[in-house]
Order: structure tokens, then C-alpha cells, then sequence
């Protein structure tokens, strides 16, 4: 059995709209009662509670941003008095404040079930010892896995990250079957296992559960082959929960999202419209299960389509696709979609430095996208012949991947911002 | 056969290429001859100095992409003509050559070439077999 709540994961769609609007209702009476932010929102939007009768009238409630929670910093948007909290994580901003989020027990229960669900969905039971090394601490990571593990009845590993030669030693000491990681840490650990010649045979691993950023399938290939495991993706953010959010089945066809605690709509950025299931658009989720900080309808920025088709692996929990990039990321040149994550990917397939700056600028009504690239001593050669050949190359790919030509524009090492913490890589001068 | 050259990767920046001589002159390391290949973006920074290992090694840890590259260096007489007729030799030997610069020196009657051509060693006997004047690195670095 792959399935921890089948009630619930495989409901019918009739089951699971009733659970939904009875959990929305709660909510929303809860949300505007007990937060002055939401009182006033509501108001304002000239919605009552009583005015939400079926989980359809969703889109009557106004939309919350993250800078509703950086405005209410700290506690501001909490439901509960601090008595009800048992725990709060944050994670760090771009703007250096963070955006903190609080759990009263039952929120922790929620959660821990998400995650436990994503850990069963990998063939996980109470008899697997389940290796932590995500961080622990304010990041959601390390304590979204560990207490799923927990709440699953599985032995859970709290190694966090770092000292690697440990974590092999643990692999091969308490024989840990899943791994719980961001997927660059699972490579590292899969590239020193092979490097220091560390025998797959010696490890009891199975599984993987992976996320906290991107990554490709081949990295999934690649990770699979280096510790002999199934790698499984995992979705979440702390303001709605943290890792469980959604999570990968062995149909790797879409992330399974909790759709009983974490209500799904796909919006089109631009004119805040719902889009119909299969059309790529921002990701909300309404926090239809939790009591700290019932976030209504809260705008993640990423962007990804979602669909209600049941899965091979017998759920008819909502699917949503991997994130294709973050809505404020994206750029539109002359009408084509560009994210910068798509600019990073045809870089570091040429070898070039992951480091770059965008100048997206209108010139005689066109627009024109510009590419800063560090050169570095791969690439570089004496003969300008040779660099201008590099950039034909590189613009050829640009066009190929993008469908919209970049001009490339070689410039010294070191002189770009790097990519720790969140660089500023766009200048839009359109906007000026 | 070969002297080294240091190519540098430079933008095209205000002040940028006094920055990167003030570096190397610091240290102490003389400059035999320069030259530099720009386009609208970049350029690249082409240097004949007396101790090219250090001034790399000076230029790298200053953050600089640089290289060092195999060229060629030639004697020619410092008279009208001089350049004319060694450059006629190398075209007849059908010697591909992707960029060159010349300087004069100190001695009389006496100029330079310093030349980067695709192969090398092609190069060298065609040159040798035309009687040029072919230069070591030792020196070209003490010229």
C-alpha cells in the first residue's frame, strides 16, 4: 500500500469538494475574526464569511502577497494568541526582513501528515529509516520531513546538512532506506560515495525525496545512479507549510498537491483570472486546514499548470506541473514569455559561468534583450575570431531555447553579481 | 621557438586598461611590447613583457582572465622595405597568420614581429626556410 490517507487521496471529486468547503468556511470565519488584516480586507472587498457557501466562492475573497506578511511583521497575520503557537520558522527575504510563519499542534499535525503522505508515496512505512539532511532550524526543511517520518511511525535520522563522510558512515551504520535532501546535496553525497569508492551494495538506501529548488530530470537520472535510489520530488513553502505541500508518486507525472489542507487555484498573473486546469499560470493556495495563519488565497509567484485527471497511482488528488519559472521573474519580449532560469540553463550547458545580468531595453518600438556573460579561461582565446565564434554559438542557443534572439555581450570575471542569495540580474528599461 | 604572450580579457571600461599596466607594473615586470584587438564590447590585451609567468600569475590573482600564448618573434631590419619583404616571405609560405604587431628596439637598425599564427610549427620552417631571423624567448624578454 502506497496510499497513507486513501480517503481522503483517492476521493471522489464530490467527497473532496465537500471537505473543502466545509475546511473554507472554518476558515474564513476564523481568518476574520481573529485577524484585524483580514477584517479590513474583507471589508474592503465587501465579502462576508456568511457569504461563502461552497468552495466555488473562493474567488469572491481578495488575494494575499508576501508583502502582506513582511507588512505584518512578525506576528501580525497570526489567528491564535501566542499561548496556541508552538512553533515558528521563517525564511529569509530578498529585502533582508524575513517572513515568519507559526503553527499552533494541530497545524503541526497537518503538515507532519503531508509530509508523511509524500514519504508513503515513495513506498515508505513505519519500518523505514528515514535520513534527514535538509537544514534544520527556521528553514522548514529539516523539521517538515523529520516530524513526517515521526508521524508515519518511521525512524527518523536528524543529520542536517554538512560532514559528509558522516552521512556515508550513517548510510552504512544505521542503514538509513530514504534519503530527505535538496537534490544539489544528494548529488554531492552520490558523487563522494563514487569517489571514495564507498561499495551501493554497502548502503540500504531506496528512495529520495527531493526539493527546495529546482531541478532537471537528468540530475534525477544522475542522483538515481549515483546512491541506487528512486528519486521523488517534493513541493512546499514555508508561508503555507513547508516540504509536503505537494509531492512526487511512482507515476513521476505531476506533484500530488494536499489539496484538503492547501486549497489550489491557477491565476493568470497579469489579470488575476482563474485558468481553466492544464493552462500554465501562478500557483495560490488558500491554508484551508491550518489555524496560525490561515493564508487566503496567497500568491506563491510560481508558475505551473494543474490538473484534476486521476493519476495512475490511483489518487485524485489535484496534480500540478513542476514550476516552469517565478511569475516575477517573468520577462515578455516581443510578446514571447522569457524567465532568467531559462537564460541560466543554456549557460551552464555552454559551459559558461552561471553568472549573468539581463537588459531588456525598447529601441525604435523593439524591444531587445542583452545578456551579460563572464568570460572565463575555457572560454577565452587570444584571436577575437574565437570569442566572436563562442557568441554566435551561444546567441544560437539563446534563440533556440528562448524563441527570441539575446544579443551576448562578453564581460570580466568576478564583475557580475554571484548567484548566493538573490542577485539582481534583470534591469527592465522599458519600465522607465 | 616560441615566446610567450599574455592575452588579457579586458571590457571596454573607462580607466580599465590603466588598472590592469598599473598591476604588472607593481610588481616590477616591464612591458616589451603590447598591443590590442578591440571589438564594440571587449578587447583583448596582448603583452610581451620580461617575466611573463609572474605577471600571469600577478594578473590571475588580480582576478583577470588571462592566458598565455605561443607566438612568434622575428627580427627584421629597421629600413623601408624591411617589413614589406618578411611579410612577402610569410605570404608565400602560405603561412595563416591570425593577428601580428611590430615594435622597433633600442638597437640600431633593428625592428620586431611578433607573430600568432594557427600552426606553429608550419610556421617556424617555412620562416627558417626563408632565412627569418626566428627569436627565442630569453631574448625577446631581456630585449
Amino acid at each position: 500500500m502506497r496510499i497513507f490517507k486513501p480517503e481522503v487521496e483517492c476521493a471522489s471529486r464530490d467527497e473532496m469538494k465537500a471537505l473543502q468547503t466545509e475546511r473554507l468556511k472554518k476558515m474564513v470565519k476564523n481568518a476574520y475574526e481573529n485577524v484585524p488584516f483580514y477584517k479590513q480586507k474583507l471589508d474592503e472587498a465587501g465579502v462576508s464569511p456568511d457569504d461563502i457557501k461552497s468552495i466555488d466562492d473562493i474567488t469572491k475573497l481578495p488575494f494575499t502577497v508576501k508583502t502582506d506578511l513582511r507588512d505584518n511583521y512578525p506576528f501580525g497575520l497570526f489567528a491564535v494568541p501566542n499561548s496556541e503557537l508552538v512553533r515558528v520558522h521563517a525564511s529569509s527575504g530578498t529585502t533582508g526582513k524575513q517572513t515568519v510563519v507559526g503553527y499552533t499542534k494541530n497545524d503541526i499535525d497537518v503538515w507532519s501528515e503531508s509530509a508523511a503522505r509524500a514519504i508513503v508515496a515513495t513506498g515508505g512505512s513505519k519500518d523505514d529509516i528515514v535520513h534527514v539532511s535538509y537544514g534544520y532550524g527556521l528553514f522548514t526543511g529539516g523539521l517538515g520531513l523529520h516530524y513526517g517520518a515521526e508521524y508515519l511511525g518511521a525512524t527518523a535520522i536528524p543529520v542536517s546538512t554538512g560532514n559528509t563522510a558522516r552521512q556515508l558512515q550513517i548510510f552504512q551504520d544505521f542503514g538509513s532506506t530514504v534519503l530527505c535532501c535538496t537534490p544539489s546535496y544528494a548529488m554531492y553525497l552520490g558523487e563522494y560515495r563514487r569517489d571514495n569508492n564507498i561499495p551501493l551494495e554497502s548502503l540500504k538506501l531506496r528512495a529520495g525525496i527531493f526539493g527546495a529548488e529546482p531541478w532537471t530530470d537528468e540530475m534525477r537520472k544522475k542522483i538515481e545512479e549515483l546512491l541506487g535510489i528512486e528519486a521523488y520530488d517534493i513541493y512546499g513553502l514555508s508561508e503555507i507549510a513547508g516540504p509536503g505541500v505537494s509531492f512526487d508518486c511512482e507515476a513521476h507525472n505531476g506533484l500530488h498537491i494536499n489539496e484538503d489542507y492547501f486549497y489550489p487555484e491557477v491565476i493568470d498573473p497579469e489579470t488575476l483570472k482563474p485558468l481553466p486546469d492544464g493552462e500554465i499560470g501562478e500557483l495560490v493556495f488558500t491554508c484551508i486546514g491550518k489555524e496560525a495563519l490561515p493564508l487566503i488565497r496567497y500568491r506563491t509567484r510560481d508558475l505551473c499548470s494543474i490538473t484534476r485527471e486521476k493519476c495512475a497511482c490511483g489518487r485524485t488528488l489535484v496534480r500540478m506541473s513542476k514550476p516552469v519559472g517565478r511569475s516575477d521573474d517573468m520577462l515578455i519580449i516581443r510578446g514571447v514569455n522569457v524567465f532568467p532560469s531559462q537564460i541560466e540553463h543554456v549557460l551552464l550547458q555552454q559551459g559558461m559561468e552561471p553568472n549573468y545580468l539581463i537588459t531588456v531595453d525598447r529601441i525604435n518600438n523593439l524591444d531587445t534583450l542583452t545578456v551579460d556573460v563572464e568570460m572565463n579561461l575555457d572560454t577565452f582565446s587570444d584571436t577575437v575570431k574565437a570569442l566572436e565564434n563562442t557568441k554566435k554559438k551561444l546567441e544560437n542557443a539563446m534563440q533556440s531555447t528562448l524563441n527570441v534572439h539575446a544579443n551576448i555581450r562578453f564581460v570580466e570575471y568576478g564583475s557580475l553579481p554571484r548567484s548566493e542569495g538573490k542577485a539582481k540580474r534583470v534591469i527592465d528599461n522599458r519600465k522607465k | 621557438m616560441y615566446i610567450k604572450q599574455l592575452s588579457v580579457f579586458v571590457e571596454n571600461k573607462d580607466g580599465r586598461l590603466a588598472e590592469i599596466t598599473t598591476i604588472i607594473a607593481n610588481a616590477g615586470i616591464d612591458i616589451r611590447a603590447l598591443s590590442i584587438a578591440d571589438t564594440t564590447d571587449f578587447g583583448i590585451l596582448r603583452l610581451v613583457v620580461d617575466k611573463p609567468y609572474e605577471a600571469e600569475d600577478i594578473l590571475k590573482a588580480a582576478g583577470l582572465t588571462v592566458s598565455l600564448t605561443d607566438v612568434i618573434a622575428i627580427g627584421i631590419p629597421d629600413r623601408p622595405g624591411g617589413f614589406a619583404e618578411t611579410i612577402t616571405a610569410v605570404a608565400n609560405k602560405a603561412v595563416a597568420v591570425e593577428y601580428m604587431y611590430a615594435f622597433i628596439s633600442r638597437e640600431q637598425d633593428r625592428a620586431y614581429l611578433i607573430m600568432r599564427v594557427a600552426d606553429n610549427e608550419t610556421a617556424i620552417a617555412a620562416l627558417r626556410a626563408q632565412g627569418c631571423d626566428l627569436l627565442d624567448g630569453e631574448s625577446v624578454y631581456q630585449l
